[in-house]
């Protein structure tokens, strides 16, 4: 059995490494989302669809998933500029700029809810400038992309970086000497390699922002219908022993968060498969 | 067009990459830079490109300063060490890419493109792979693709980094001849770096031998191997035997030697060396003339010429000899012969003298 699955291995334990693996998934992944798709069935698909076509839950899904790919559209940009600047350019303090990247992950969300909301409120430091010029942030819907921007970022620029440091420089320098300036070099030699780990990088930041809570639910201000994100309303539900309702949610939110990961492995495994041809 | 290097300086950090090169590479030569690694050789290949910038000194192109002017202006065709070939594109791209992003005003039409781009392709023998990507090539092909990629842009100097030094002995072998050939036919102002002398001295025009940041001769490859200016340049050809002694009154006394050397003729007496190539020595098993006596220690006779080690009690020697020679002396191993040099060329010091025998 083993030899249909695997070519010699110096390394034993395959069997062991494969029955642990799918135990350890089964345990922590699959049962509970079986679970929940189970649960949904139990309320019936009629009722399960009157829940999840409300005005109400559809403009939270509206939200979620419309702020979240703003948010991973504005990381895709900057994302990209920071990679850049922390691998090509040395500069004083690039090992601390190179740290502050990751906070977004090691931050609680709820302690970046509450910084951001003190921050872009009506009376905080970026809040009333902005107020005046007519472009309030916080309690709009601005202010759930500004959160889900802030804690999509270190996605893009970890998946970025290191592929911009295995580019090869000699590439830039063909292409110089070839005469090819600097915006040309930029977008026909280097954008084509960085463009597979920049759609995994997107699509990890979007992906993320979808299930983002703790950081939004501060500055969103949550009004129904407006500023209301999806897990939010998932929690409302729960409140109100809602379960049915909850669950419906869910189970929309866990399709889309599937889908979402297909499209993150397919895209993988199509860098993966260029990485492979390069050689 | 003629490369002029005047008075050529780079340092990076603490290290002199070159040290005040002055070279003049002659239209429509091929010229070789060869040196070991750390000689400054591929500096001044990516100065002369203008992929660096000296610190010092000038480059002038067909008499014009062109120290300042940017790669993109340069009008050379650069083929890099590894290649780097575009990894997205096709080949027929790679090759079309210095036509595409020409300015508007400048840039060809897709017909004049395409016609430009499959007669590069038929030089470098290649036409039937326009559509495959680099990573679908062998070394050699990627060789030729890049070569043709930097052909495209019509320049007028070619420069080559290590043109076959990722390539296995034979393909490097084939496509040395041909890029001979293709010179030939072409008649571009070349210069490639190297650190097989071999290499240089069968395709270049005119070997240049850096050691150090410095050129250490200049010339034709028989000039540079026959007439080695330096030790360096003597030991970089190819092997050498070297004998270790003095230089005192018009006469060289290495060790069991004693020659004549009439470039030294005061009395006061100077350390010197005799170098001698393998292929110099002559073996026998009588005392003729000027030489010493040594154990055959080893013997590789596969190949043309059959090659000897011998051990004598200055060091080890080593001796090439024809196949025919081999065969009428048949040496056995651990037998003594009789070593006998027939040309020496003495270095005082380990500076640069030459003598003959």
């Amino acid at each position: 059995m083993k030899r249909v699955f695997t070519s010699h291995n110096v390394l034993p334990g395959f069997g062991l490494s494969m029955g642990f693996t799918m135990l350890y998934l089964s345990l922590i992944v699959l049962i509970p989302l079986a679970a929940l798709i189970f649960r949904a069935m139990t309320h019936g698909f009629g009722a399960m669809w009157a829940t999840v076509t409300e005005p109400r839950v559809i403009a939270s899904f509206r939200l979620s998933f419309g702020a979240s790919f703003l948010a991973a559209c504005v990381n895709g940009v900057f994302g990209l500029t920071v990679a850049w600047a922390l691998v090509r350019y040395r500069f004083p303090g690039r090992r601390l700029i190179d740290a502050l990247v990751d906070l977004p992950f090691a931050l609680p969300t709820a302690v970046a809810g509450i910084a951001l909301t003190s921050v872009y409120a009506p009376n905080g430091w970026l809040g009333r400038p902005l107020e005046a010029i007519g472009m309030p942030v916080a309690f709009r819907p601005l202010g759930v992309i500004v959160a889900l921007t802030f804690i999509g970022l270190p996605f893009v620029v970890r998946t970025l970086q290191p592929v911009i440091e295995d580019l090869d420089q000699e590439v830039e320098e063909a292409a110089a000497s070839l005469g090819a300036n600097r915006g040309q070099t930029f977008v026909r030699v280097i954008l084509p390699s960085l463009l597979p780990a920049w759609l995994t990088g997107f699509t990890l930041s979007f992906a993320r922002a979808i299930g983002e809570y703790g950081s939004v639910v501060f500055i969103s201000g949550n009004l129904p219908l407006r500023t209301e994100i999806a897990p939010l309303l998932i929690m409302t539900k729960l409140e109100q022993y809602d379960y049915a309702g909850a669950t419906a949610i869910s189970v929309v939110m866990l399709l889309a968060s599937f889908a979402l990961l297909w499209i993150i492995n397919a895209l993988q495994w199509w860098s993966g498969r260029r990485a492979a041809a390069r050689r | 067009m003629g490369i002029r290097v005047d008075g050529v300086t780079k340092i990076f950090g603490a290290f002199k990459a070159l040290d005040g090169v002055d070279l003049h590479v002659p239209a429509g030569e091929l010229v070789a830079l060869l040196g070991p690694s750390g000689s400054g050789k591929t500096s001044l290949l990516r100065i002369i490109a203008g992929l660096e910038r000296p610190d010092h000194g000038t480059i002038l192109f067909g008499g014009e300063d062109a120290t300042a002017r940017d790669v993109r202006e340069r009008r050379v065709g650069f083929v890099f060490q590894h290649y780097a070939l575009f990894r997205h594109m096709t080949v027929f791209e790679n090759v079309a890419f210095g036509l595409r992003v020409r300015p508007r005003s400048r840039r060809p039409g897709q017909q004049d493109i395409r016609a430009r781009v499959e007669q590069l392709l038929r030089l470098v023998q290649l036409d039937w792979l326009g559509d495959r990507l680099p990573s679908q090539l062998s070394g050699g092909q990627r060789q030729r693709v890049a070569l043709a990629r930097a052909l495209a842009v019509e320049p007028e100097v070619l420069l080559l980094d290590e043109p076959f030094g990722s390539l296995d002995a034979k393909v490097r072998q084939e496509l040395r001849r041909w890029l001979r050939r293709l010179h030939d036919e072409i008649h571009l102002t070349g210069v490639f770096v190297t650190h097989d002398q071999e290499e240089a001295l069968e395709v270049a025009d005119r070997v240049v031998v850096m050691n150090q940041g410095r050129i250490e001769q200049v010339g034709r490859p028989e000039e540079v191997f026959d007439r080695p200016a330096t030790s360096f340049v003597m030991n970089f050809l190819g092997s050498v035997n070297i004998f270790h002694g003095r230089v005192e009154s018009g006469k060289a006394l290495l060790g069991p030697f004693s020659l004549d050397y009439p470039d030294h003729p005061h009395a006061e007496s100077r350390p010197a060396a005799g170098y001698t190539r393998p292929h110099e020595l002559d073996v026998s098993r009588s005392e003729d003339g000027d030489g010493l006596w040594a154990r055959l220690s080893g013997l590789n006779v596969a190949g043309p010429v059959v090659k000897l080690e011998l051990s004598a009690p200055a060091g080890p020697i080593q001796v090439e000899m024809a196949r025919d020679r081999y065969d009428d002396l048949k040496p056995q191993l651990g037998e003594t012969l009789y070593v006998r040099p027939r040309k020496v060329r003495i270095f005082l010091g380990s500076d640069r003298e030459e003598g003959g025998l």
